[in-house]
């Protein structure tokens, strides 16, 4: 109970992916998934540092700086994407944007 | 002893920031909350020795991520409620359920084998921000500079699309022409 082990991070870690993956499916709104998937993406940050410590190898917060790049990368072209969008269409909402439905 | 404590302490604000950001209907609060959970975050890199990963967090997504969001917030309409999508109950959770069991086995997969060392083990002696870069700095290099031209590449999309007029070129019109573009956009306005 009080020896905190890599398991605790873990378990963590899936929680709080689990309540990303909530997010995405329940949200409409575009910006909201957003929000949604940098939960994701920092859940998954916390296993990889954490295996990084208990193992005593630095490849897991490698992985983790990269996956930070990418995460400002997306947010950047993803915000840019949302204007354009918004200034054509007015709204942000995911049932709008259909138009590719088959 | 202190560990488990700040473990505890911060796993609970950082699963109340989180849920408060994914089930909250105003997108204001949702936008607090997540700043609020990944400074939260932030910390369980200080517990687990990662100083420079735990700075750069506090740095770029409270920083860097979270000014983005704010300003791209002042273009949407975020006052109004937000709509839900309401599908299944059952099949949104059997299905994050399912998912996130299936993560729990990929980071398990390996260390059930248990044969798993170190690649690159931690240097004795040195700070976790020189052992970062001993390691960045040879092994991860050209991932390094991958990341480096991919930012450049998204910061310059980011300007391209959310940038006005971007067809138009101040400096090579002369000044008649940025004469009659002024008064066609004021007329715009007035219109």
């Amino acid at each position: 109970m009080m020896e905190i082990g890599l398991n605790h991070y873990l378990v963590l870690s899936t929680i709080l992916f689990a309540i990303g993956l909530i997010g995405v499916m329940r949200r409409t709104n575009l910006l909201l998934l957003f929000f949604a998937t940098e939960i994701l993406l920092n859940s998954v940050n916390i296993a990889f540092a954490a295996i990084s410590h208990f193992y005593g190898d630095l490849t897991g917060q490698m992985f983790a700086f990269f996956v930070i790049a990418i995460a400002a990368s997306e947010v950047a072209v993803g915000l840019g994407l949302l204007i354009v969008w918004h200034k054509r269409h007015n709204n942000i909402d995911l049932e709008h944007m259909s138009t590719m439905k088959g | 002893m202190f560990e488990a404590i700040a473990f505890y302490l911060f796993s609970f604000l950082t699963i109340t920031m989180f849920f408060i950001t994914v089930t909250t209907s105003q997108a204001l609060y949702a936008l607090t909350a997540l700043a609020a959970g990944m400074i939260f975050i932030s910390a369980f890199f200080f517990i687990l020795g990662a100083d420079f990963l735990g700075a750069i967090q506090i740095v770029v997504y409270s920083g860097a991520v979270m000014a983005l969001y704010a300003f791209g917030m002042m273009f949407f309409d975020t006052t109004r409620e937000v709509k839900e999508k309401n599908g299944n109950k059952y099949i949104v959770s059997g299905l994050s359920i399912l998912a996130a069991v299936l993560v729990v086995v990929i980071f398990a997969a390996p260390m059930v084998t248990d044969n798993v060392t170190a690649l690159y083990p931690m240097v004795e002696g040195a700070g976790n921000t020189q052992e970062v870069g001993m390691v960045l700095f040879t092994k991860y290099l050209i991932p390094f500079e991958v990341a480096a031209v991919m930012l450049l590449v998204a910061m310059i999309a980011g300007i391209v699309l959310a940038g006005k007029k971007m067809d138009l070129s101040i400096t090579l019109m002369n000044s008649a022409e940025i004469r009659h573009a002024k008064e066609e956009k004021s007329k715009r306005i007035l219109s």
